[in-house]
């Protein structure tokens, strides 16, 4: 059961492993107490389509050191473990997951505390046994509506997720620059009309402003690229996972205060 | 992950192959293009212009060639020569970026956006938009655009802007990445001219269409000559447009082989081939379920091969299937096997051909001896070798 706490709820990305998963960890901790209701906790993939070239830049390193699906879940265990109240939803392109075994990564999902699953690159239509799977272990599926999206497409999407729907702010990867009261205003209205999930608007929100400037029409905001550039530039600096996640906590907070 | 059972009738669906792997995003697209491609395939005058096209502007028919010295020096089957190399633009190419370009002007799109490995689908679609009029894009490894910068410089000097591409291992994978990255961005003023029989239904459908006049000429053509089919039709395979081309006219006659040849890279260990039958296992890469060569979590190999057209770690879902049904067979031919196949056909026919189809050329240098005199190979040339001068250069002593 995936619910927000405040209003607008905050979604918080991290590419796990970035620049390695004592750093992620640290991170997440202090998202969470910093106000985060949801984490997403991000697998790197050799080629992230959907992604900007700061998130690209998080996957190369997290690869480079070797993580793997399965320390994302271990991690996520870890974190389940420390902040049992909180959200976690795996944030994945489709191939790890088949490669580890889809039945296999669900009971394990379940197993170490995961509420949810967000895999960018499957469209409903595509999701048959995985929603099947999903349901059987109580695991929320979460899909993707895009403002391309036709007002059919919308509806499939919302019958097929659990959770809450992830609103594609803008066409783009993400964190391009977005205009928050252009498309995702519309799309959030359109999704409105066929479910009553909580709606969750990601890519391009980077600051308090935009923050609140889709407070006042969604559910949630999600803040991924902007939290991993924070932690690239610190760890540019070679600053300790402690203090990565104290700088990452910060802006949580200032992106908080302001609503 | 629909499984084989279900899936077989879904459009899109090669077997358990295919599919539609992408961001939301891109879903109307992909949407969009179905119903234009089905209602263009349908409508006479799409396909009258078409022909014209292919007659008038790329030199279709291509010519069946009796490759009379090479097969007295195999000294076993006839060896035929498909001669897509004859085409404009020096490939098969064109046969499918007309269609695509042509279509894109059917919907109304002003902007073409493509990727390219060894350059020759840049060059096809950077002419097909000079000939049309649209603005061109064409992304190319930074690799790739080090290796065959010849063809760089044809795409900008018929007007296309030309983007390099700096990650991962800066060939046509990523070139693929960039391309959908700008796809997802700008989807609804551009039209993204995928070159190969790969990605997310409909283009590995709508790409094989538009190559099956390939197998379609050489079928009547070799009926024509020999009168009887021939024994085995032999392609080098990559993401495996010009394979399925030439391959799909004979799907039905059981007795004719097909052989879709891989590129065997220095060797076959994982990173040092792009062979995806050999070391590759199904998963999802850039909008489709195919083979794929990957390490144990997933993450996508690197690939390599002397020819940037077929270093690429995936393969076309319609070769998926038909490896696994066993209707066609999949070998490979290594860098050094090519070198000596380009070299020996340059020798024996007058013919260089590209890096690329000069794998196909080794697997019948391979296969013509151990077969009867009465027995026929056609190989498909799909492309000269123009544009690998200076690779081989490095590599052959002329």
């Amino acid at each position: 059961m995936i619910f927000f706490r405040s209003q607008p709820g905050l979604v918080a990305y991290v590419t796990c492993g970035d620049p390695d998963l004592a750093t992620s960890r640290a991170v997440i901790l202090s998202a969470i107490d910093a106000g985060a209701d949801v984490i997403e906790l991000g697998v790197p993939f050799s080629d992230p389509v959907a992604d900007g070239p700061v998130i690209q830049r998080a996957s190369e390193r997290a690869l480079k050191n070797g993580t793997r699906l399965e320390d994302v879940l271990t991690l996520a265990e870890g974190v389940r473990n420390s902040r049992p109240l909180t959200n976690l939803i795996i944030f994945s392109y489709l191939n790890p997951l088949i490669r580890y075994g889809l039945p296999k990564f669900v009971k394990r999902a379940k197993e170490v505390g995961v509420d949810g699953v967000l895999a960018v690159d499957l469209i409903v239509e595509e999701a048959g046994e995985y929603r099947l799977l999903m349901e059987k272990s109580h695991l929320a599926p979460i899909f993707l509506a895009a403002p391309t999206s036709t007002d059919a497409r919308l509806k499939k999407v919302a019958a097929a997720s659990k959770g809450f729907i992830y609103a594609v702010a803008r066409t783009g990867v993400t964190g391009a620059k977005t205009d928050v009261r252009g498309d995702a205003q519309q799309l959030v209205k359109r999704i409105k009309k066929s479910s009553k999930l909580p709606v969750a608007v990601g890519f391009g929100i980077a600051n308090a402003e935009d923050f609140q400037a889709v407070g006042k029409y969604a559910d949630a905001a999600v803040i991924g690229t902007a939290i991993v550039k924070i932690i690239e530039e610190q760890s540019a600096k070679a600053a300790s996972p402690e203090a990565v996640a104290a700088a990452v906590g910060k802006f949580i907070r200032c992106v908080k205060k302001t609503t | 992950m629909a499984r084989a059972k279900e899936a077989k009738n879904i459009p899109g669906r090669f077997g358990a192959y295919g599919g539609r792997y992408v961001p939301e995003t891109l879903m109307a697209a992909l949407e969009e293009l179905e119903a234009a491609y089905a209602k263009a395939k349908k409508d006479k005058k799409f396909q009258r212009e078409l022909a014209e096209l292919l007659a008038n502007f790329a030199g279709r028919p291509t010519p069946l060639f009796f490759a009379e010295r090479l097969t007295k020096k195999l000294g076993g089957a006839k060896v035929y020569l498909k001669r897509e190399d004859l085409l404009h633009t020096g490939a098969h190419k064109i046969n499918n970026a007309l269609g695509q370009a042509l279509l894109a002007r059917r919907m109304g799109k002003k902007r073409i956006i493509a990727e390219t490995g060894a350059g020759q689908h840049g060059v096809a679609t950077a002419t097909v938009c000079a000939l049309f009029g649209l603005e061109c894009v064409v992304y190319m490894g930074a690799e790739d655009m080090r290796r065959q910068e010849l063809n760089v410089f044809r795409m900008r000097l018929l007007g296309a802007e030309v983007r390099g591409v700096e990650s991962g291992s800066r060939t046509l994978k990523d070139a693929i990445n960039e391309a959908m990255r700008d796809w997802v961005t700008n989807v609804r003023s551009t039209y993204y001219l995928l070159g190969s029989a790969l990605g997310a239904h409909p283009y590995p459908t709508m790409v094989r269409d538009f190559h099956r006049v390939i197998g379609r000429e050489a079928r009547a053509q070799i009926l024509k000559a020999e009168g009887k089919l021939p024994n085995a039709v032999i392609a080098c395979v990559g993401g495996g447009s010009n394979a399925i081309g030439i391959f799909h006219e004979f799907i039905r006659d059981k007795k004719v082989k097909l052989i879709g040849v891989e590129a065997g890279g220095r060797s076959l260990a994982l990173g040092e081939h792009a062979a995806r039958f050999s070391g590759g296992s199904p998963g999802v890469l850039q909008g489709t379920y195919s083979y794929l060569l990957q390490n144990e979590s997933g993450q996508v190999a690197t690939t390599h091969s002397i020819s940037a057209g077929l270093d690429y770690p995936s393969i076309g879902p319609e070769h998926a299937a038909l490896h696994d049904s066993g209707r066609a067979e999949y070998v490979n031919a290594s860098d050094k096997e090519t070198l000596e196949a380009l070299a020996l056909l340059s020798r024996t026919e007058g013919i260089i051909p590209a890096l690329e189809s000069a794998h196909a050329v080794a697997e019948a240098i391979k296969r013509a001896p151990k077969m009867k005199k009465r027995e026929i190979i056609i190989i498909n040339i799909s492309g000269r070798g123009d544009k690998d001068m200076g690779i081989l250069q490095e590599n052959i002593r002329a």
